[in-house]
């Protein structure tokens, strides 16, 4: 005699997903089930311990919480709890306690799992719920973080206060005396508002700070009659009033400046100060970078190198997107750049000509992440003379790239790096070099291009970063034999999945089993979105920003611009979350991530982004490459 | 076997008789099995809730007509063990007890007798600690039929949650109540059950009531007494 279930079965034929499941595999389930009593108040998981089944409320209430204590969720009769544990590594995520007495049915994992694999409607209801529910726990985790959704408007403490450009400097520092401020913002009542009230920048035409007093006043014995217009900075660096707290902390480090004006609809509002956004983070990398700037030799930078991995996994923690984690750490990096190149200066005197120190790939796009090999360049004045200035450049260069690998930026395998003579060039020349490369896209010149189309200056005259950018947009747009060229090139990483979109694993002996998250992911979408950024002469570094243009220049069919930013973001994501807990476990980060590793939620994701970044590719071929008797299309 | 017959105080002792005595076959291995140590925890006995339909209440009478079995302890019931079946009485089945049970003639006329599924319960039962709700019928209708197949008696030690219930019901009451001799609540399956805030079940049959009482101890060991407890303190 079968034995019958009859209540247990009857009642899970009531409720989702159970109701999806034919008769016989509802019987099954019925059978199999386990019966579970707990008094009210009981704990039933705990965060963090194993979970073996998925869990139905029979009869009474629980309530399953956040980590941290907060209540998440309350279930009664029907309600299910443990999925996201089981689906995440079999722990438990969100712990559970008895609101009321109540008796629980618990399905075993494994049947769980087989009917995930048998039953479309059955494992819909776990995807779109687990989908949901890790929204959910993504949002309540952002609005946590105040740096992600605070936007700057909410630091602002007062109005702006401002002074015309024919005052005497006594006058501004009076008034800065009065107001209490650490700046002004200098109109000039003569310039003529435009008529579009969108571009009225309400006359403001420079900022002065206390310590332009300090540096440009005081210093220099000025007369105190001055005008003010005379010592204020005019290239001021602004913010929207709708930018986030964590733009202005960016755009603090990146510049190296205290004060940022706040503008609404272009007019200035009010300026946040630095200290303004230390209230507000106060252990993060911003306090790295001050470490970094305030240290007096290589060695004391490389001791500050060591909490770099900490920054970097309380970002992971605190659920900070990829595009700010690998801003932060490219502004850490360019930090450690600049000071070296202080100190090099400090040793070596001034430079005998103009230089620009470039930061070449990941760190120029703001993408770095912890396992990060030195890219970087040189720009010379173009009156360089190599006998009269090459002994200081060589020594410049080398203290620089020897104290990056002190600090963990190791030197790079293809040496690519400011101490190699080839890449000590003039401005001209770099400008010749990347117009060759253009014009002449033979395979070493499109080796180079994936890594110096990604350019940034970080010491010196940075100007003439933005200069070669320029050049590079303007001579790659429209140009269809370099674009296919690039494009060609862009496909030779493949994504890992095999005919049966199964994964493919590395094949290289030492990572048996893996896939190499960066090789077969993140490049490859980047070099595709290069390729798109640079048909449309988009000048952005960042490849979100470039994916932005890409969206506003309606070069991709509609969606698959954001399917490129998603699978972007879901890659990175998982790849910084593999680093972060390799830091953890106190083992060398790298990119390499075990498919057996992950739960069949995540492997399913990932699946997904990789057929993302194929399409991508079969798309750039047919674009850039398929025919070239199709001509005259746009781009 | 009447409710005033008598029940043997030491268990150990009764097996290790009984062992002795039995001559080889189905309850000479149901007593090889043993029982559990009486001072075994509650929380660490493997326990098995048994429930059976009659034909009527009268032992005299009446026949098992089915028989539910689930192994449980005090963290889970375990259900993708649980057994059970329907037997076919010696007598004709009388309409009352259809109603009652809801075994039909047809289900029972293509059933084994008991005869032939008799050792596949001794089997399930024998080692664990046999949980029912009111022992009389269990013990009394299981103890006739084995009396009339074997010849020999069969005893063995059951966890009561009717009795056990009666026993919580009368710490509660107050003393005045009991000066009173005022009625204590119902002790019947289904009214014990809302008490603990367990679900009402609609369907009657042997394995349903087998894991209802399962639950049941689960409830009222939670709730009213101690997993450290040694089992001789429950049994009867």
């Amino acid at each position: 005699m079968q034995p019958e279930q009859v209540e247990i079965q009857r009642f899970l034929a009531d409720y989702s997903p159970f109701d999806e499941l034919p008769d016989d595999a509802l019987m099954t389930l019925a059978k199999q089930v386990e019966v579970a009593y707990y008094v009210a108040g009981s704990d039933i998981l705990s965060y963090g311990e194993p979970v073996n089944d998925l869990f139905v409320v029979r009869s009474g209430a629980v309530e399953t919480f956040r980590r941290n204590g907060e209540l998440y969720n309350r279930l009664d009769a029907g309600g299910i709890f443990g999925q996201m544990g089981l689906m995440m590594r079999g722990r438990v995520r969100f712990p559970t306690k008895a609101l009321e007495d109540c008796l629980l049915y618990c399905i075993p994992a494994d049947l769980f799992n087989d009917y995930c694999d048998q039953y479309e409607g059955f494992s819909n209801y776990f995807e779109v719920d687990n989908a949901a529910l890790l929204r959910q726990s993504i949002t309540d985790q952002t609005n946590k973080n105040d740096l992600t959704t605070d936007k700057v408007k909410s630091l602002l403490m007062r109005d702006v206060v401002t002074i015309s450009k024919e005052a005497p400097v006594s006058e501004a520092a009076l008034l800065m005396t009065q107001e209490s401020v650490s700046a002004l913002l200098i109109t000039d009542p003569d310039k003529p508002i435009e008529s579009d009230p969108e571009d009225d920048d309400g006359q403001a035409i420079g900022i002065i700070t206390d310590r332009d007093f300090i540096t440009r006043v005081v210093a220099e014995s000025l007369d105190l009659k001055t005008p003010i217009g005379q010592v204020m900075s005019t290239d001021m660096v602004v913010l929207d009033e709708n930018a986030y707290v964590y733009e202005a902390m960016l755009a603090m480090l990146r510049f190296n400046i205290h004060h940022l004006p706040v503008l609404k609809k272009k007019k200035p509002i009010g300026i946040i100060e630095l200290s303004d956004i230390v209230r507000y983070e106060s252990q993060s990398s911003l306090f790295l970078v001050r470490e970094i700037f305030a240290q007096q030799n290589v060695d004391g930078l490389a001791e500050y190198a060591k909490f770099v991995p900490d920054a970097f996994v309380r970002m992971v923690n605190e659920d900070a997107n990829s595009h700010m984690i690998g801003s932060a750490m490219a502004v850490v990096g360019r930090s450690f750049k600049q000071r070296l190149l202080e100190l090099a200066e400090e040793s070596l005197g001034p430079p005998p000509v103009p230089y620009c120190f470039l930061a070449l790939g990941s760190m120029a796009r703001d993408e770095q992440m912890l396992v990060t090999d030195q890219d970087n360049a040189i720009i010379l004045d173009d009156s360089y003379d190599a006998a009269l200035h090459g002994e200081y450049f060589t020594a410049l260069t080398q203290f620089v790239c020897d104290g990056l690998n002190t600090c963990g930026y190791t030197y790079c395998n293809g040496d690519i790096m400011a101490t190699n003579p080839k890449w000590q060039l003039t401005l001209s020349q770099w400008k010749h070099v990347f117009s060759q490369w253009i014009e002449n896209p033979d395979p070493e010149a499109l080796l180079h291009c994936s890594i110096f189309f990604d350019l940034e200056g970080v010491w010196g005259k940075e100007q003439w970063a933005t200069e070669l950018r320029r050049h590079v947009a303007v001579q790659a747009k429209d140009n269809r034999k370099f674009l296919a060229a690039l494009a060609r090139n862009a496909l030779l990483r493949t994504p890992p999945l095999g005919f049966f979109k199964a994964f493919v694993m590395e094949k290289d002996g030492r990572h048996n089993n893996s896939i190499n998250l960066k090789r077969r992911g993140t490049a490859p979408l980047t070099d595709v979105i290069r390729v798109h950024a640079l048909a449309i002469g988009s000048r952005a570094r960042n490849s979100f920003e470039r994916l932005d243009d890409i969206i506003a220049a309606n070069l991709l069919p509609e969606g698959s611009a954001q399917d490129l930013s998603d699978a972007l973001e879901y890659l990175s994501i998982v790849r910084v979350k593999h680093q972060a807990k390799d830091v953890l476990q106190k083992v060398a980060p790298d990119n390499n991530i075990e498919p057996d590793n992950l739960s069949r939620f995540e492997r399913r994701n990932l699946k997904e982004a990789f057929q993302v970044v194929s399409a991508a590719q079969n798309f750039l071929k047919f674009r850039y490459t398929a025919n070239a008797s199709i001509k005259g299309t746009k781009h | 076997m009447s409710r005033s017959e008598a029940i043997p105080s030491d268990w150990l002792h009764y097996y290790g008789q009984r062992a002795a005595q039995c001559q080889p076959g189905m309850l000479f291995d149901f007593y090889q099995h043993g029982v559990l140590h009486p001072d075994t925890p509650i929380a660490q006995a493997p326990m098995v809730a048994m429930d059976f339909e009659t034909t009527g209440l009268s032992v005299d009478e009446a026949e098992i007509v089915s028989i539910g079995l689930v192994p449980f302890d005090l963290r889970r019931i375990y259900c993708a063990e649980s057994k059970h079946w329907v037997v076919k009485p010696e007598q004709e089945m009388t309409e009352d007890s259809i109603v009652f049970h809801g075994i039909t003639h047809s289900e029972v006329e293509s059933a084994p007798p008991l005869e032939s599924v008799l050792d596949q319960v001794l089997d399930a039962i024998a080692g664990k600690l046999v949980v029912v709700h009111y022992r009389y019928i269990e013990r009394a209708f299981l103890n006739k039929a084995v009396m009339s197949i074997l010849k020999e008696p069969v005893l063995f030690p059951m966890i009561d949650t009717m009795h056990l219930e009666s026993i919580i019901l009368q710490r509660q009451q107050h003393f005045w109540h009991k000066l009173l001799k005022k009625l204590l609540p119902s002790v019947r399956l289904g009214h014990c059950r809302s008490r603990y805030n367990l679900p009402h079940y609609d369907a009657h049959n042997a394995l349903t009531d087998a894991v209802a009482t399962a639950e049941l101890l689960q409830a009222q060991i939670a709730h009213h007494f101690s997993a450290d407890h040694a089992v001789k303190t429950y049994w009867v």
